[in-house]
């Protein structure tokens, strides 16, 4: 490539001091770590639960609403104890990581890419189509994320695609803003204009030269959007109206919990929250500290 | 000032319209709410006579006029399941849930301010540590879930204080209220607590970077100089200052509190209107579904609006930046 100041890839050299900073804070490599361990398990759920929840052969009703560390039928200690149909809790809660997770990954890369193309746009083009567009986005954001979200549910039924669609509606402003407000620095640079009176074509210029240079400030919100995709998703269906039970989110777990709470059966809604909080704090802490290390105005 | 408040209200104003388009498109476009009205087995005469009554049988052009008129009058239409008016019904469960966001906007300034002003003026305490770590930790956790956990201590374990409801409420100046007996305290205080928990994070965060601020800045240094006591300097000279935004950001978070109380009024079963939305969306009662966004579409662009307008009354700069873009 001819124009190398665009260049996205970062050298070895860069990525190592970049590692070497991020390490600098032992809370976040906690929170990384604990981020990993949480992927993994939810990626490993078949092989590593001591049963498959949704197997009905595995499940027995007899081993409902088991304390923590009580004895299945089938032998295995039940290290968080049972649900109400007798699930083994430990598991139930792997496998609904692993819908949790999916839907906060899918939403947000997708509300990311929406929210990208559509702020590049505006801070490219400029004039009536950048009104519009941030209009929208205006809009969009002086809604509370939680209303957009139940009206939107409320609007299109249940199912894991429509959750996903609400979410997406919810987070796409968040990024189109941020995209906007660096890529109209970006604009200005020498290199675009460099890289204009190269002949580049204008879809190349925005998406090949400007794009990767407005993409730290996404790669925090991305971090900060996808938690809060996953608790929003937890909570539309703690309320009833987000998965429904047959896509057993965390949500959906805690919500099922809930009626056995005041009968003092508390971990069927405590351990599955717990997970969520874990998840939702593990990512905050990298965004935090992704945060600090990719803003130039705190760079030694 | 006053070019700005025309601009101000002009802006107000499109937003209400634009969410009366999306709310109608949304609602009457996607869907056919006939098929909602009729039982399963009714007859091809009888939806027509339905779709009939109630104008479906109209140009959406036509419809969205109908609509807009409704709007203007302030009228949704009759309930499905309730079979009384919509908007009335919300109005009716209004007071309950205002109640519950002022009390929770009073916890996050009770809770909030003192933490966040003494993190703010010892920052090495180690206090302040375990204040700042409280409060990222109030940002990450889901609000239900707390809900869950407060019920489960407080009401399950330890018995102090009531689960669920509003408890006996009296009529003061024509509002319900359970403001003013121990019983509505002892209701409120919980589902308040859980819906007041993010935005304690928040006045935590705001008080203690403006107290930082603050602290450096010469004013202060000469009030210590000439030899005023620290509290009057913390109370008088540093306080005044940091309130201007942590008051603005509250009263803009004041809609969300309503609005997410939808949240916390579902786990504590307070018969506000936010429990009435939900129960709406449920059963697809579409009046009260559409009345419940308008009324809190209108709440929400009435604060932004006051608090803009004082805001920019307050800082000149608002002013001057909102006519540059």
């Amino acid at each position: 490539m001819s124009v190398t100041t665009s260049n996205p890839v970062p050298a070895q050299g860069e990525f190592a001091r970049f590692a070497a900073r991020f390490a600098e804070d032992r809370v976040a490599v906690f929170g990384l770590v604990l981020l990993f361990v949480i992927v993994a398990m939810a990626l490993l759920a078949p092989f590593i639960s001591p049963q498959n929840p949704y197997d009905l052969g595995k499940v027995d009703i007899m081993d409902s609403r088991q304390p923590p560390g009580a004895k299945a039928g089938d032998g295995f200690a039940m290290l968080l104890g049972s649900d109400g149909m007798g699930r083994d809790l430990f598991s139930s809660i792997l496998y609904g990581l692993r819908i949790s997770l999916t839907v906060g990954v899918l939403s947000g890369v997708l509300a990311a890419t929406l929210g990208l193309v559509l702020g590049l746009i505006a801070a490219y083009a400029g004039g009536r189509i950048e009104t519009l567009i941030m209009r929208i986005v205006d809009l969009q954001l002086s809604l509370p994320s939680v209303l957009v979200a139940l009206i939107l549910v409320a609007l299109l039924g249940k199912g894991i695609d429509k959750i996903i669609l609400a979410l997406v509606v919810v987070q796409w402003a968040y990024y189109a803003r941020t995209v906007r407000g660096s890529a109209l620095v970006e604009r200005r640079k020498e290199y675009v204009e460099a890289a204009r009176s190269l002949g580049l074509s204008h879809a190349r210029t925005v998406f090949r030269h400007i794009l990767p240079n407005c993409l730290a400030p996404v790669i925090v919100i991305a971090t900060v959007q996808t938690a809060h995709a996953i608790s929003l998703e937890a909570t539309l269906s703690f309320l009833g109206v987000g998965l429904p039970q047959t896509e057993p989110s965390l949500g959906v777990l805690i919500a099922n919990g809930f009626q056995y709470m005041l009968s003092g059966k508390y971990w069927i809604s405590f351990f599955p929250g717990l997970a969520l909080l874990l998840t939702i704090v593990a990512i905050n802490l990298v965004g935090d500290r992704l945060r600090d290390v990719l803003n130039p105005r705190l760079e030694k | 000032m006053l070019a700005f408040v025309i601009r101000r209200l002009a802006q107000a104003f499109f937003v209400v319209v634009a969410m009366v388009v999306l709310v109608f498109f949304g609602t009457y476009v996607i869907g056919d709410p006939v098929w909602m009205m009729v039982p399963g087995d009714a007859t091809q005469e009888q939806v027509e006579e339905v779709r009939r009554t109630f104008g479906f049988d109209q140009p959406v052009y036509m419809q969205f006029l109908t609509f807009l008129g409704d709007v203007l009058r302030g009228e949704f239409g009759r309930s499905y399941v309730h079979g009384s008016s919509a908007i009335g019904l919300i109005l009716d469960r209004m007071p309950a849930t205002l109640e519950l966001a002022l009390a929770a906007l009073v916890l996050a300034i009770v809770i909030g301010l003192p933490l966040g002003l003494f993190a703010g003026l010892k920052p090495d305490h180690p206090a302040s540590r375990g204040i700042m770590a409280v409060s990222i930790l109030g940002f990450s956790l889901p609000t239900f879930w707390v809900g869950l956990m407060l019920i489960m201590l407080f009401s399950v374990m330890l018995g102090w204080l009531p689960a669920t409801g509003r408890g006996p409420t009296m009529v003061i100046l024509g509002i319900e209220t359970s403001l003013f007996s121990l019983e509505g305290w002892r209701h409120l205080f919980l589902p308040a607590l859980n819906l007041a928990l993010l935005k304690i994070s928040l006045v935590i965060r705001l008080t203690r970077s403006g107290a930082r601020e603050a602290s450096l800045q010469d004013y202060v240094k000469f009030a210590r100089a000439k030899g005023l006591s620290p509290r009057r300097i913390i109370g008088v000279h540093i306080l005044k200052n940091i309130m201007i935004p942590i008051v603005t950001v509250l009263g803009l978070e004041f809609g969300s509190l309503v609005a997410f109380s939808v949240v916390t009024e579902t786990i504590f079963a307070w018969p506000g209107m936010g429990k009435l939305l939900l129960e709406a969306i449920q059963r697809l009662d579409r009046p009260l579904i559409v009345g419940y966004v308008m009324v809190v579409v209108l709440l929400f662009v009435t604060i932004n609006l006051i608090v803009d307008i004082l805001y920019s009354a307050l800082d000149p700069r608002v002013r001057l930046t909102g006519s540059q873009s």
